[in-house]
């Protein structure tokens, strides 16, 4: 037997589970897939891999540490995928993602500085409000996804994926020194924090006790500072990676240990790992960078449209506009789609066959889903074949299986919008 | 009708599981077995015949009348995690040693199979499309995959005992 080889998305490549960017509800079709992996007993190579804050507690905890994006991280606990996931759908969970990149970025011309690496209208947020986005390379592809929140307190709070942040500091750093040479005014301070995410239907519940402010004001997509459960300056933003209502709390590393434990006390809250986190989000239609976008598709391939703000599309000056704007009127030759089928699950690099037998797309992210007790799955196909309810064929071990092209979120989500 | 089958496997899986060993390395496969399988006489010794066989894919095999019956050991269900589907060959088809016969998939991962000896397919578990939880829940017992012939006998000789396999996973995790 073959074993384990771990579907969870793209792991020591250095590509991560991202984290989410949140706010996708409307992320209509998308293609994700998982990268196989091996899984490697995190025992053999843990000591070259970077840690959380919460390393030491996630072994306590029972946590199953395997590589992911360079870092250790817990791929579930004691409790069973299955259950972990379920358990997230029902009542809540914490997911540590701390690996993930958080940058602030701070002056006066903040939003230019940003405006012109991603795709979004930043100028438009309203104070303490984000979005998922992208940045981009000069031909338009995806160079990551990440969520920009405009703050009241003079800086703009960016989360990227812990995957690119190598990439992601470089290409911020670049243009920033053009930017400065060009006298305007920018920083960047790239945080050591650490950040947990809290997911699911309970989780404003269980927060609200640690909480002064209400949490009834805090709409999905926005932010605040805060004081939780005692721990003074943590930002909570209302956001997540598993189309449930949530937050992800940025902590100061000292204070992590003792906000997460005190989560814990909560009957309602347990521990998740990356598996429930990627099958969560697969769920949610959401992508995985790595898998599902990356440098080679474009915004408009990856059926992301909707994060390019309505001013950009006009001013055309984010990297890539001038690829990625025509392509919005005029269609691409592939798209990102939700797939269903029954039998064999669908994975990541499957082909995609037209009812004929031609290939007409690959997978890119593919599982059973614990809610729907289907597979499903995302990937490219041939624009002709977009449309939801194609009927299509999947190739698993050499045999044809029927599938369905799917609007996503394939489980309905459960943003909180007030 | 797939699709029911596939529904319940999820449900059987969303059920309470039996306690989870921590290390399964450190509990022998033996020790499973004889919990897991009530209705065996309780002996120390097996019969030299019914002992189990491993291959270094995690499957184990055990010979009973001339036909050996396959599955996947504890160390293996354990990484493979909750298992949603089983996809087995058809009674009748024929693999030589170390041919993939088939493959486990958990909601994170799939799993091929490889026969752990030349023969043919006699029988195959039909509980698991029902309930592939099974092979999590009772690996060496209710949980086996399929039955084949023995073309080979010497092929068995090849295979690793208890105490080996134990060695072989204990190497693995260091």
């Amino acid at each position: 037997m073959m074993w384990a080889r771990l579907i969870v998305g793209a792991g020591g490549s250095g590509v991560g589970l991202r984290a989410s960017r949140g706010g996708l509800q409307r992320v209509a079709g998308a293609a994700c897939a998982g990268r196989r992996q091996q899984q490697r007993r995190a025992s053999s190579t843990e000591a070259a891999l970077r840690k959380t804050p919460l390393f030491d507690f996630h072994k306590e905890h029972g946590g199953k540490m395997v590589e992911f994006a360079g870092w250790s991280m817990p791929v579930q606990y004691r409790d069973s995928h299955l259950a972990s996931h379920v358990h997230t759908r029902e009542h809540c969970s914490i997911f540590d993602v701390s690996h993930m990149l958080q940058t602030k970025v701070h002056g006066k011309d903040r939003v230019k500085f940003m405006e012109s690496l991603v795709v979004a209208d930043v100028e438009e947020l309203k104070d303490n409000q984000g979005t998922l986005s992208l940045f981009t390379n000069e031909k338009g592809g995806i160079i990551d996804d990440l969520i920009v929140t405009k703050t009241d307190q003079g800086y703009l709070y960016v989360v990227s994926n812990a995957g690119c942040a190598d990439k992601d500091s470089a290409h911020m750093k670049a243009r920033l020194a053009e930017l400065k040479a060009a006298g305007l005014d920018v920083e960047l301070e790239f945080l050591d924090e650490a950040l947990i995410a809290l997911q699911g239907p309970s989780a404003s519940q269980v927060l609200q006790k640690g909480l002064k402010d209400d949490l009834s004001k805090l709409t999905f997509m926005t932010s605040t500072l805060a004081s939780v459960f005692g721990v003074p300056d943590c930002r909570v933003t209302r956001c997540g990676y598993t189309g449930e209502d949530g937050v992800e709390i940025s902590v100061p590393r000292s204070r992590i240990v003792e906000l997460t434990e005190k989560l814990l006390t909560n009957s309602e809250v347990k521990l998740a790992g990356l598996g429930a986190r990627d099958s969560l989000r697969l769920e949610a239609g959401l992508c995985l960078y790595g898998n599902d976008i990356d440098e080679s598709t474009t915004p408009v391939e990856a059926s992301l449209v909707w994060t390019i703000g309505k001013r950009r599309r006009q001013t055309k000056d984010f990297p890539g506009a001038d690829i990625v704007i025509p392509q919005i009127k005029a269609k691409t030759a592939r798209k990102r789609v939700g797939l269903v089928s029954t039998g064999p699950p669908v994975r990541q690099h499957t082909a995609i066959l037209s009812p004929d037998g031609q290939v007409i797309g690959e997978v890119t992210s593919g599982c059973p889903s614990p809610c729907l007790k289907k597979n499903i799955a995302m990937g490219y196909v041939d624009a002709t074949f977009a449309k939801n309810g194609t009927a299509i064929q999947v190739e698993i071990r050499k045999k044809t299986q029927p599938a369905t092209v799917s609007k996503m979120p394939f489980v309905p989500t459960n943003y909180f919008f007030g | 009708m797939a699709m029911r089958a596939a529904l319940r496997c999820l449900s059987a899986n969303f059920s309470p599981r039996l306690p989870q060993l921590s290390s399964p390395a450190q509990v022998s496969a033996t020790q499973l077995l004889w919990r897991s399988c009530s209705r065996r006489t309780l002996s120390t010794t097996p019969a030299p015949n019914t002992a189990l066989k491993f291959t270094e894919k995690h499957e184990w095999v055990q010979v009973e009348g001339g036909i050996s019956t396959v599955g996947i050991s504890s160390y293996a269900q354990e990484a493979l995690g909750d298992v949603v589907y089983c996809g087995l060959p058809e009674v009748g088809q024929r693999f030589e040693k170390m041919e993939e016969f088939g493959a486990l998939e958990s909601v994170k991962a799939a799993s091929e199979l490889y026969s752990p000896l030349t023969g043919e397919v006699t029988e195959i578990n039909t509980e698991l499309a029902e309930n592939p939880g099974l092979v999590n829940k009772a690996c060496y017992a209710d949980g086996w995959l399929i039955k084949m012939t023995i073309e080979k006998p010497e092929e068995l000789d090849e295979l690793m005992d208890q105490a080996a396999y134990d060695k072989f996973i204990k190497s693995l995790e260091e």
